[in-house]
């Protein structure tokens, strides 16, 4: 795209599903994994006569989300009928918002990563309450396809989030995935987990190209399908290039053809048109009638909004202004979710050092889960015990590569740092013992001796092995210390 | 006294007294039922067996003074739109006609907690759509008072299964006069609960904002006994009203003196039969002896009213029968032929892509195969309203107009007490008469749709007959929750005439 | 506004409806004098009066978020046309996979 300046413009549907332990509109459970058919009931299987009742944790739910999103909140919200046939929705309609959504017009902020200059602000169009269908599985036998339906997903609680198209590039859009995503775990709102199907995206592109004619836009395409948030960033990037290369072939815009639909193939990495068109979309749209309004006082929103835990952007600034961290630092923290972030406050309330803790966690702690597959909650060390190994290390009692081995035994049985230490046989040598060894060492090899006073003083580094390996509980600053105190004092007479 | 000709109170007495078991008045029930049926159709099951083991059961609750309420071991029976768990439910449809609910309605569920005897399963038109009970796809109901009329609809097997005395109350729903329509066309007692009463969980929807379950007895009080058994919160229903139950059946006995009666102006205008006229003029003249003021009261906007409910419902169809796609249950297509004939369109169409999927063809021609013409044309009205440049002019309009008929209500509510007027225009017509013009049967709902759109209440009375013999069927109507001024204003009227007395002369 | 037989086709494909040609023509007949007996709402004018969904001012109908048990799938799967033991089945789903 070399002719003209463009830029990519981007807005993206989110759905996440809520925490709730039941579904929207019934008690079934919501638990991922059941066998298929498992979790319905007459609601949620659309069977004849049956009728919905709104989840109250729902509302609250999706109501906390909408309050950090910085929406507005209006007094009263309906639910509406989305008219379509699919196998997968059993009732022929997705009880869904139209007209009056539970909340509208907030924002986002992405936080500059270098931590310099100001957020960048994606504007929130809307986030409604909505259910979710079920599951189509494609069967292939014996020589004609069957889709094979599994309904217990049929009537989940979904929360859609419609941003204003004010990304402008896939690494934003993937920018702003992470942060919502962030976001909505420190809610503790939603799992937001995308092999589970618990956060989901759509995202409608296209791009402004700048001719000599002016600005012109290409036509705008809905892609779906994709599966984790790298997925959507190449997704975007492939379809910007796409429209691009398309204009120049047909220099075709906006408003000249239809929206698109594609669907991005993760294989091929490429987006892909729909085989079959179906008849232009017309969703018909009517209040539930099965349903009755809600309505939420302000002083509700205001309790609502009262009672938000610190929020990742906050945090972010808390670290670095209480804890002094560099925003680089208190973003990596963050990043990890709101418990590791506890953890590491608790770390510094115990009487840790903030950027030696903080190293820590970003190193020791977090290889730790990673490798062992555990949360910061099942981390069998509490800060406590992290804070006292620190303040050894600070107190130079311990040095590092020994603390490294307490911490991964305290992992290992869950011992103290005291029990930890004694089953590894680490004990402070005594002053007296550390300076015998010194002088012993001297005596033994003369010519490191003559090096240093020759004066190369890295020959030390050879003495400080050797220490370690008469007993490995020598801290090697102090061996070299000591050892630089008695060469110097032989050359005085 | 025959045993079938004993209301729903006499028959409490009589069980309270054990002069009668449950199970002699449900075999009564049974004989009659073998005796007409074949005549009358107001059936599309009957649990016989079932009906007497249950009355069995009522018998031995009883005789260890266990009775679970007054009513236990009356017979009843029920519109087949309401759920039955393990026994079919049909809706009088093909599309139903296999179908077998896991699970009981909540006014099911009431009935069988205080014991009554779940005779069967009525006809109605398919879906509750109709006013004959001619759009049925599984029986034909007679009326009881001459077969070669409809018995109206679309509740007509449960009026017509009241009036023939095969049972002694029925339950049936009423969208825009489905309860008492038939109940007016058979000379029996209809009543439709404000919206929000009676719990609509279990009962298979027609149009959502409009349906409400009600009784079909002969008498207004039986109608007391069964609504404040079948009424009150129902945690399955969100549209389902939280206030209590007042005992509607210890509080007919008031006095009239003063009651301000509205006479609905628009109902006695051009169109209106004349004997039904004469007959709703005199029952206001028994009302008037009975110390009511009667005050004339206009409802400016009634005339719309078809117009309205027939979008309004309709919209709310087109969406509630989707569900109807030959997918998770129900009827579905011969799938192995609908493959073949659409390979076939394929290899002879211009543009291939342009012929349905497999899927698309499957839901249409399930639906179209099991579905009837009048359910299919409401569909079709339905979704023509809803759909992208229509919605405005056609079903926003209706919800504002609706605005209107409110309006006119709560105006009239505020100068009278309860309104007054004719059920139908006219008595039961003849099989076949109107089948060709559904505009004409959708007319006869004129008097009866605006209660459903204002969401108030309403009670037909029997109230006269014909020359020809036909009963005429008075209209009274409340503002919402007043069903207690109703059924007393009902109940008075019937202790000062017989007309709920007569009984149709069956072969 | 006056209905096609075209508009009754684009209809009864939205409403997933097989209307054979002669039904077509019956439909577009009926449909066109319904509608044109609907039309007399819009003599009314209605600009200043809010639209009425619900007869009952009911709000705030909020069920708790407590488990209750399904049906066994046995019941769940029992009314379905076409099934297997665990799913329900349906022709392909074509036209991509969403």
């Amino acid at each position: 795209m070399s002719a003209a300046a463009f830029t990519t413009v981007i807005g993206l549907e989110v759905h996440v599903q809520l925490k709730t332990r039941t579904k929207l509109f019934c008690r079934c459970s919501t638990q991922f994994g059941a066998p298929p058919n498992t979790q319905t009931c007459e609601v949620c299987l659309g069977l004849p006569g049956s009728l919905p009742v709104m989840n109250r944790r729902a509302v609250e739910l999706a109501l906390r989300a909408a309050v950090a999103l910085h929406c507005d909140i209006p007094t009263l919200t309906k639910w509406d009928r989305k008219n379509y046939y699919y196998p997968d929705l059993p009732k022929g309609y997705q009880i869904s918002q139209y007209d009056l959504p539970l909340s509208r017009d907030g924002y986002l902020d992405l936080p500059d990563p270098q931590g310099a200059g100001t957020p960048r602000r994606v504007r929130i169009l809307r986030a409604h309450l909505e259910e979710d269908a079920g599951k189509s599985m494609h069967d292939e036998v014996a020589g004609h396809a069957d889709s094979r339906i599994d309904l217990n997903r049929a009537g989940t609680p979904l929360l859609e989030i419609v941003t204003q198209p004010d990304l402008r590039s896939p690494t934003e859009a993937r920018f702003f995935l992470n942060e919502l995503k962030l976001l909505l775990s420190y809610l503790d709102v939603s799992d937001c987990n995308m092999q589970e199907g618990s956060l989901r995206v759509d995202a409608n592109v296209n791009l402004h190209l700048d001719t000599p004619r002016g600005r012109v836009a290409t036509p705008i395409v809905e892609i779906k399908n994709m599966n984790s948030f790298r997925a959507v960033e190449r997704a975007l990037a492939y379809e910007a290039q796409r429209q691009g290369d398309e204009w120049r072939t047909t220099g075709r815009t906006l408003g000249e053809v239809p929206k698109q639909t594609r669907g991005w193939d993760d294989q091929a990495q490429v987006t892909r048109g729909q085989r079959h068109k179906e008849e232009s979309s017309d969703y018909r749209y009517f209040p539930e009638p099965d349903l009755v309004p809600v309505t939420v006082r302000p002083e509700e929103v205001a309790a609502v909004r009262a009672a938000l835990t610190a929020l990742p952007a906050t945090r972010r600034a808390q670290l670095v202004a209480h804890h002094g961290l560099d925003p680089y630092d208190a973003d990596v923290l963050v990043n990890q979710g709101p418990a590791l972030v506890d953890y590491f406050e608790q770390t510094v309330a115990c009487g840790a050092d903030a950027r030696r803790a903080s190293n820590w966690l970003q190193q020791d702690v977090l290889r730790t889960l990673n490798e062992r597959g555990l949360t910061i909650q099942q981390l069998p060390v509490p800060a406590a015990g992290l804070a006292e190994l620190l303040r050894s290390v600070a107190a130079g009692e311990l040095e590092t590569t020994r603390a490294r081995q307490v911490f991964q035994r305290m992992v290992e049985t869950g011992a103290t740092v005291a029990a930890a230490r004694q089953a590894l046989g680490i004990v402070q040598v005594a002053s007296e013992d550390l300076l015998e060894l010194c002088r012993t060492l001297l005596a033994e090899h003369p010519h490191i001796v003559r090096d240093v006073r020759g004066g190369k003083t890295q020959a030390l580094g050879a003495l400080i092995g050797k220490a370690r390996q008469r007993n490995p509980n020598v801290d090697p600053a102090r061996v070299k210390a000591i050892c630089s105190e008695l060469i110097a004092a032989a050359d005085t007479p | 006294m025959r045993l079938i000709h004993l209301t729903v109170a006499q028959l409490r007495d009589a069980l309270a007294a054990g002069h009668v078991s449950a199970r002699d008045v449900t075999q009564a029930c049974l004989d009659e039922i073998r005796r007409v049926e074949a005549s009358i159709g107001a059936y599309l099951a009957v649990d016989e067996a079932g009906a007497l083991a249950q009355a069995a059961e009522s018998d031995g609750r009883r005789a260890a003074g266990r009775a679970r309420s007054p009513l236990d071991g009356v017979p009843i029976a029920l519109k087949d739109n309401l759920c039955t768990r393990g026994q079919a439910t049909t809706c009088s449809s093909r599309m139903l006609a296999q179908f077998v609910p896991p699970y009981d309605a909540t006014v099911v569920q009431k009935l069988r907690a205080a014991g009554l005897v779940l005779l069967g399963k009525t006809n109605l038109d398919e879906f509750a759509m109709g006013g004959s009970t001619e759009n049925a796809a599984l029986g034909t109901t007679r009326n009881p008072w001459d077969l070669r009329r409809v018995p109206g609809g679309s509740s007509g097997g449960s009026a017509a299964a009241v009036a023939a005395r095969t049972v002694p109350g029925a339950i049936g729903s009423d969208t825009g006069g489905s309860i008492r329509q038939p109940a007016a066309y058979c000379g029996i007692v209809g009543l439709k609960p404000t919206y929000g009463r009676v719990s609509r969980y279990g009962l298979i929807a027609f149009a959502s904002s409009l349906d409400q379950v009600g009784p079909m007895t002969r008498t207004a009080e039986d109608a007391a006994l069964l609504l404040e058994l079948i009424a009150g919160p129902d945690p399955r229903d969100a549209t389902c009203a939280l206030r209590p139950v007042p005992a509607y059946s210890q509080t007919l006995d008031q006095d009239l003196a003063g009651l301000r009666l509205g006479v609905v102006r628009e109902h006695f205008e051009a169109g209106l039969d004349d004997a039904v006229r004469q007959a709703v003029q005199s029952a206001l003249e028994v009302f008037r002896s009975l110390g009511a003021t009667i005050h004339d009261v206009s409802l400016p906007h009634s005339r719309y009213g078809i117009a309205t409910y027939y979008l309004i419902a309709s919209c709310e169809a087109s969406s509630n029968l989707a569900r109807y796609d030959g997918v998770h249950f129900g009827y579905r297509t011969d799938e192995s032929a609908l493959l073949r004939a659409l390979a076939e369109e394929r290899g002879s169409a211009a543009a291939p892509d342009e012929v349905d999927t497999p899927l698309v063809r499957l839901y249409r021609q399930s639906r179209s195969e099991a579905l009837g013409a009048e359910v299919q044309r409401r569909i079709m009205l339905g979704t023509y309203a809803l759909s992208a440049g229509y919605y405005e002019a056609y079903y926003l309009q209706a919800l504002r107009v609706r605005r209107l008929i409110r309006s006119d209500f709560d105006r009239a509510f505020g100068e009278v007490d309860l309104l007054l007027g004719p059920t139908t225009p006219s008595p039961a017509f003849c099989a076949g008469e109107k089948l060709a013009d559904p505009l004409s049967m959708y007319l006869e709902d004129l008097y009866t749709v605006t209660a459903n759109l204002a969401g108030i209440a309403g009670l037909a009375l029997p109230c006269g007959f014909t020359r020809g013999g036909l009963p005429v069927g008075l209209q009274l109507l409340a503002p919402p929750f007043e069903e207690a001024r109703l059924l007393a204003a009902g109940h008075r009227y019937q202790q000062r005439t017989d007309w709920h007395t007569h009984v149709p002369e069956l072969p | 506004m006056s209905l096609t037989r075209q508009d009754v086709e684009k209809v009864s494909l939205l409403a997933r409806l097989q209307l054979p040609p002669a039904q077509l023509d019956a439909m577009t007949v009926h449909l066109a004098r319904i509608v044109a007996y609907v039309e007399q709402l819009q003599e009314l004018d209605t600009r200043d009066v809010p639209p009425l969904a619900h007869a009952l001012d009911l709000e705030n109908v909020l069920a708790d978020d407590t488990l209750a048990p399904s049906l066994d799938r046995e019941e769940a799967l029992r009314n379905a046309p076409k099934r297997d033991v665990e799913c329900y089945r349906v022709p392909a789903v074509l036209g991509g996979d969403f």
